[in-house]
């Protein structure tokens, strides 16, 4: 799964365009990414982000990851900074073995889990070998 | 596969950054920042995890990013009045026996100690776990409160 910098450009006014951007920086979300043989699975950490704020699209063969953070620590006077609060933003061309009518997603505790189904046809079959 | 075992190695190490980081802000403040431009220390993300620290009139905060962990996970101890400890341990959640394509979240166990800038109130420290994230209200102990004293007028 090569990973593809470039956001997918889409049409103005598209119904499934993403939402405008408050022009912040977007942080990298962390990934994990297995493969099974019944699919490839996506692990995602995305600290911070409310379940609602959670958007994974999948289009043109990019699977695009956002999450949004609400702005906290926004007036504090820190002691210690090590870190900075922002949304996420990632995204991953995907093989066409994965059947993309599939695809499932769940969050909880901060991390994002993708599962990406393969299509019967890239399953591994296992060949019955007949004796005698 | 280093980053499967990055956090514990190097605990002691950050907490020395963190100290020479402190110490530099300190020298920063005393004597302000000079000609010459002292670089910000290299961020080490080595240990883990990154923590976030303020304050106001009342409360420090502390505030680190802990996706995956629940509050079973995790032990906070405020030791001294003067340092927050904070130790867990983040389960690999995948399946045993797969292919793997990228590992880049880390897993294991930590501890970090971090220094608080006053005394708090050990009795008085809330913790929350919302999404991933850890926010430690600790309430300041009444003699490092600001003080504000009246101004009588004649």
């Amino acid at each position: 799964m090569p990973e593809t910098n470039a956001i997918a450009t889409k049409a103005a006014g598209e119904a499934t365009a993403p939402e405008a951007t408050r022009g912040g920086i977007y942080y990298t979300p962390l990934v994990d990414i297995y493969e099974s043989a019944e699919e490839v699975a996506l692990q995602c950490d995305m600290p911070g982000v409310k379940p609602q704020d959670v958007d994974v699209r999948f289009e043109k063969g990019e699977l695009s990851l956002q999450g949004k953070v609400q702005p906290r620590q926004a007036l504090a006077e820190y002691v210690e900074q090590e870190y900075g609060v922002g949304d996420f933003y990632r995204s991953f061309a995907i093989s066409p073995e994965i059947d993309a009518a599939r695809i499932s997603a769940e969050y909880r505790d901060g991390v994002l889990t993708v599962h990406l189904p393969k299509q019967e046809r890239a399953k591994p079959k296992r060949i019955a070998v007949k004796t005698g | 596969m280093s980053i499967l075992t990055r956090w514990e190695p190097f605990c002691e190490l950050r907490h020395e950054m963190r100290q020479m980081r402190r110490f530099q802000r300190a020298m920063d403040r005393l004597f302000g920042r000079t000609g010459i431009d002292v670089p910000e220390w290299p961020a080490l993300t080595v240990s883990y995890p990154p923590v976030n620290l303020w304050e106001d009139d009342d409360f420090v905060y502390a505030e680190a990013e802990l996706p995956g962990l629940k509050m079973t996970d995790l032990e906070i101890t405020v030791m001294a009045d003067k340092q927050l400890t904070l130790r867990g341990k983040r389960e690999r959640a995948a399946p045993a026996k797969v292919e793997w394509h990228r590992q880049e979240r880390g897993f294991g166990s930590f501890e970090i100690t971090i220094e608080l800038p006053v005394s708090v109130d050990a009795g008085k420290v809330e913790a929350r776990l919302e999404n991933g994230v850890l926010t430690i209200k600790m309430a300041k102990s009444p003699a490092a409160k600001p003080r504000k004293i009246p101004v009588k007028a004649e």
